[in-house]
């Protein structure tokens, strides 16, 4: 039994082995193809890059001509700010306002305050293309086509998961902790901050990762509202892309090694978090 | 403290909800009126009544060819991507080494956005038809099973995670009696694990359905729609009738409308299911 268990399991690791550079294959070719020069890698895209000139050809090695050359035509220096900027503020304000106004809903039991919840649900199950048009239209209107301007509409569309994940979680807080602080003289703003907002962490934490994963990898909604004038990762990537025929294999590749490095450090970074914040979203939403 | 908590509407609730007024409510309300009117911006609007639904279903076929494209390629990946994802998360909910490290590799993908997921595929795949004299727009098939795998590639490890967590939910105890009465391996799943895993079951197969059925920017990357629109899905179908040519943004408009109250369909249908089954339990 023992010993049909571990040839069971050792047949079982090697599948998964394999299965698991089947996943970072189609990474490693796009990061083996980054070092070889642009004409090289359509024709023959799983080649090695080769150092010297071969019976195929002339040497396909170009070192980091294509990370120089992408980094430029991508412009991908200040996209990566700008993705770095909106995602960080967006999630901030996503996190801080989102928490008082699930906060605020739960505990105020108006009749106003459960019609906004279900606004905030609602919107959840709104696709973006219901609303694209009439909103790029609208953030123009109010002058907030701006990385700064783009903030208010990313919260605002971060506003239904987050408030429907923070008022699940505000619910289950039992409220003599809040009344205390009420007898002691606190305010709502002072009990919000001072205690409320604290036993939030571990939802904030959730709300966090899964609103950062989404808006640095946003390409439409950024690319309606500050497209022209402020491009993020995925819209440098998309512009690198340009016409069929004219664009440059090379840069690209590049570009989309460099777009998934920072993804890949913060993954390994925060990867517990991130699974566990994943699968409570999904349960929850 | 409901009744003190009320003056300060304006401080806690006020922010979020002028954000969500301007990004979806006003945009939302005007989209719906918007339907039903002929314009190029958002001021010069006349009114048409249905008209711009009947053109959205009558005036060309890329409609309704993007609507059955899109519920075919839902299909299958949903069905491929559970039956992967659940086949992964029995393997790696078993006592052995590494399993960590695998999960961590087969989640790996799902971080990565869609557009850049769409140009690393676009790659791979006209790397294998290159053999074949052919890329990715020669054909519709191709389009249709590389967004397949794509979609398989980025999702799969992310269900996973989600079934792993509901197996590691049923208690040992219980696939213990199953094998001390004699189960099967195959009959302990059928009898113990799967009926135990079924609201996990519900999650993916939603959450499948929803990513895969409002899917545009790795179709937008992947394809673009090529072969002449024949590997456009609704989301793309409907971006391309707002900013392909002016004067169709009241029956892209229109096309929007109907594909959120298709997806609204679907998404009341989970929570109705979800419902009952929180009864039962």
């Amino acid at each position: 039994m023992a010993v049909k268990r571990r040839f069971a399991n050792a047949a079982i690791f090697i599948l998964l082995l394999i299965l698991a550079l089947l996943v970072l294959a189609p990474i490693l070719v796009v990061l083996m193809n980054s070092f070889k020069g642009q004409f090289f890698i359509s024709d023959a895209p799983f080649k090695l890059p080769t150092l010297t000139e071969t019976a195929d050809g002339p040497a396909t090695f170009v070192g980091f001509k294509n990370y120089l050359s992408g980094i430029e035509k991508a412009g991908f220096l200040s996209a990566f700010g700008y993705s770095l900027f909106i995602t960080v503020f967006s999630v901030g304000a996503i996190i801080l306002f989102t928490a008082m106004t699930a906060w605020y809903i739960i505990r105020s039991k108006g009749k106003f305050s459960g019609a906004l919840y279900y606004l905030f649900v609602f919107s959840m199950i709104v696709p973006f293309q219901m609303v694209m048009f009439p909103m790029s239209k609208v953030a123009n209107m109010l002058h907030l086509d701006n990385p700064v301007g783009i903030i208010v509409i990313y919260l605002g569309f971060g506003a239904g998961l987050s408030v429907f994940m923070f008022s699940g979680f505000v619910k289950s807080i039992p409220l003599e902790i809040e009344e205390a602080a009420m007898i002691d003289g606190c305010n709502p703003i002072q009990t919000f901050f001072l205690v409320v907002f604290p036993i939030l962490r571990p939802t904030a934490i959730t709300v966090a990762i899964l609103n950062a994963m989404w808006i640095w990898n946003d390409y439409l909604l950024p690319y309606l509202v500050i497209g022209n004038k402020y491009r993020t990762i995925p819209i440098a990537v998309q512009y690198l892309q340009g016409g069929y025929g004219s664009r440059d294999m090379g840069a690209l590749m590049a570009v989309l090694v460099l777009s998934i490095i920072p993804i890949i450090i913060f993954y390994l970074i925060c990867q517990k978090y991130i699974i566990k914040g994943v699968v409570a979203g999904a349960v929850k939403g | 403290m409901s009744k003190t908590l009320r003056k300060y509407f304006a401080f806690f609730a006020l922010p979020t909800f002028i954000a969500f007024a301007i990004s979806f409510l006003i945009p939302f309300v005007m989209g719906v009126y918007l339907s039903f009117t002929e314009f190029t911006t958002v001021t010069n609007t006349q009114w048409v009544g249905l008209a711009n639904y009947v053109k959205a279903f009558t005036g060309s076929r890329d409609f309704l060819n993007a609507l059955w494209f899109t519920v075919k390629f839902t299909v299958v990946s949903v069905i491929t991507i559970n039956l992967l994802s659940f086949a992964l998360a029995m393997l790696l909910t078993r006592a052995m080494k590494g399993t960590n490290l695998f999960r961590t590799v087969f989640f790996m993908p799902n971080l990565i956005g869609g557009i850049v997921l769409g140009y690393i595929w676009q790659i791979i795949i006209n790397g294998f038809l290159l053999r074949f004299g052919v890329d990715i727009t020669f054909s519709a098939k191709y389009g249709f099973w590389g967004l397949v795998v794509l979609m398989n590639w980025q999702l799969v490890g992310y269900m996973m995670v989600i079934y792993i967590a509901g197996i590691q939910n049923i208690s040992g105890e219980l696939t213990e009696a199953a094998a001390i009465d004699g189960a099967s391996g195959w009959q302990s799943l059928i009898h113990v694990t799967i009926p135990n895993v079924m609201p996990s079951i519900t999650i993916c197969t939603f959450l499948t359905l929803t990513n895969s059925f409002k899917l545009f920017d790795q179709n937008f990357a992947l394809t673009g729609g090529a072969p002449a629109k024949e590997t456009q899905m609704l989301a793309l179908d409907i971006y391309n009738t707002f900013y392909g040519r002016v004067g169709f943004e009241g029956v892209g408009q229109a096309k929007a409308t109907v594909f959120f109250i298709v997806v609204g369909v679907i998404a009341f249908t989970q929570l109705m299911l979800t419902r009952r089954k929180e009864v039962e339990n």
